[in-house]
């Protein structure tokens, strides 16, 4: 309920009135899981607008993964992220690959719509970073879970790493069709790079200059 | 809608009929041909029906709100221009205080301070950006930068911000009053973009500036001006404080304004290579798109009534 207000009252208003969408591709959008959507990232609005893409019904569904020792740092971060925009929260270091996943599996397991970063970290505002082998391993055991790539450009100005200052522009999202599974890490992270890359090609914004 | 000066109040009325048949003509096409694809046709005129039905409730109100309203939109193309340009990560607080200016023109506008609204946006503006830019300091690319957000803050901030002011102008035809003014400049402007398609699509031939905008050719140029000067001469006396002439006058200089307009802003699309500026007014394209003639028309429609009837 809170999450549900949270997004009607503030996150949707802000996203798509002070913001403003170039929205393509909306069509290939998964309403119903088991789904991952799996996008670039440069911003902590990136999450905010894939689930506002969300009709309100659809979004207790709808579960981003974020990195626990980033949100937890303090309690208002916490409370938001657990009750408004409830992430599942994952370990970034000092865990085996299998106990970082095992809540992403039970996700997917449940039917829900999974929303993760391939790159893991913000990185540089508005460039592509380094795309990480976790959604290949976690997909290993969903071999039948279509994965919808989503390639944003513009939130990375609007609020980029390390600012406290929102400043509006309009922001490009677009939804590309499913991928398909590659056999080798190598060549899935290849595919989501070509992806991505293809992807941005239809952004109407400028990166940054 | 009560308070509204009779003729504006006609104004409107016509300006809904006429869209009321650009809705029925739409059907009808589609009825009779049903195997083409009016989609585009039928969105575009929808969006009018929105633009022109917020615009109508919003100059009913009030003032107030009808500022408001001017001033958001100012916002949304200021936002969708600094959107599409390349702008460096370090413009970010200088485009905050771009954004800034705009409930500072409007509340100029809306005490009615001519002075200062006349000078906000090209002196103090122009001025401060560049010096917030030093503060940060960041010299690579400074002057693109400062041109372009200025640019884009004079052509979206100040120039649609003289529509709004036509509204706080002394009443000097008080059937039509500054209502009456704001309709005239913006149908006017809308209808020769229009008029300038139509007869561009039915006798289109010699090619005006071939290198930005492929589309334009003389005869649409010339039968928009024909068009326009024509209906602004009956309706000027009718609308606005100028007369029969007068309003010759200004229909030709809509006409001309309006097609610039347009051409800046294709030029401005071409240099980025993009088609459209937005996506926000389905079947239109981005905002800019929409009000690309009317940040010529605007300015200069609203000097020539001041030089004229103030």
């Amino acid at each position: 309920m809170i999450k549900i207000l949270f997004f009607a009252l503030l996150i949707k208003p802000i996203v798509f009135i002070v913001l403003g969408l170039n929205l393509q591709g909306y069509k290939q959008l998964p309403l119903k899981g088991p789904a991952v959507v799996a996008a670039n990232h440069n911003s902590h609005l990136d999450v905010l607008v894939l689930m506002s893409l969300y009709p309100l019904r659809r979004l207790k569904y709808v579960r981003p993964v974020a990195a626990a020792d980033y949100f937890f740092q303090n309690k208002l971060w916490a409370w938001i992220a657990t009750q408004c925009i409830d992430i599942i929260p994952i370990q970034r270091s000092g865990q085996s690959v299998d106990t970082v996943l095992a809540a992403c599996h039970q996700v997917l397991e449940s039917g829900q719509i999974l929303i993760l970063f391939p790159e893991g970290s913000r990185g540089q505002p508005e460039q592509l970073g380094q795309i990480k082998k976790g959604l290949f391993y976690l997909m290993q055991r969903h071999p039948h879970v279509p994965i919808t790539p989503v390639f944003m450009r513009g939130l990375g100005k609007a609020l980029p790493r390390g600012e406290a200052l929102f400043v509006p522009f309009n922001c490009d999202v677009i939804i590309g069709e499913p991928l398909a599974l590659s056999s080798d890490a190598n060549a899935f992270i290849t595919l989501i790079r070509h992806t991505f890359q293809t992807l941005s090609q239809r952004c109407l914004g400028q990166g940054v200059a | 809608m009560l308070n509204l000066p009779s003729h504006a109040g006609y104004a409107m009325g016509w300006v809904l009929s006429l869209l009321g048949l650009a809705s029925i003509v739409s059907y009808l096409l589609q009825y009779r041909h049903p195997e083409r694809d009016y989609t585009e046709l039928k969105k575009r005129i929808s969006s009018w029906w929105w633009m022109i039905g917020i615009l109508f409730i919003c100059l009913a109100i009030s003032t107030t709100t009808a500022l408001i309203l001017f001033a958001f939109i100012s916002f949304l193309a200021l936002k969708e221009f600094f959107s599409i340009v390349p702008l460096r990560l370090h413009d970010r607080r200088v485009v905050f205080l771009a954004y800034l200016a705009i409930p500072l023109q409007y509340y100029w506008v809306g005490i009615g301070w001519y002075g200062m609204f006349i000078i906000f946006i090209p002196v103090y503006v122009f001025l401060l950006l560049p010096m917030r830019m030093v503060l940060i300091g960041e010299t690579k690319g400074f002057i693109q930068s400062a041109g372009i957000i200025h640019w884009a803050s004079m052509l979206t901030v100040y120039c649609i911000s003289h529509v709004a002011y036509l509204l706080i102008l002394p009443v000097k035809n008080p059937q039509a009053g500054g209502v009456g003014l704001v309709i005239f400049i913006l149908f006017m402007t809308e209808l020769n973009d229009i008029s300038q398609y139509i007869a561009g699509k039915l006798f289109g031939k010699h090619k005006i500036i071939p290198k930005v905008s492929p589309n334009k050719t003389w005869e649409g140029f010339i039968g928009g001006l024909l068009t326009i000067s024509l209906l602004s001469t009956l309706v000027a006396p009718w609308l606005t404080p100028l007369n029969a002439w007068q309003g010759l006058g200004a229909g030709v200089l809509i006409s001309c304004a309006g097609f610039i307009g347009d051409v800046v802003i294709s030029s401005v699309k071409r240099d980025l290579a993009i088609k459209d500026s937005g996506t926000l007014i389905p079947g239109h394209g981005g905002i800019l798109d929409r009000l690309d003639s009317l940040m010529y028309t605007a300015p200069l429609f609203f000097h020539y009534c001041y030089y004229l009837a103030y």
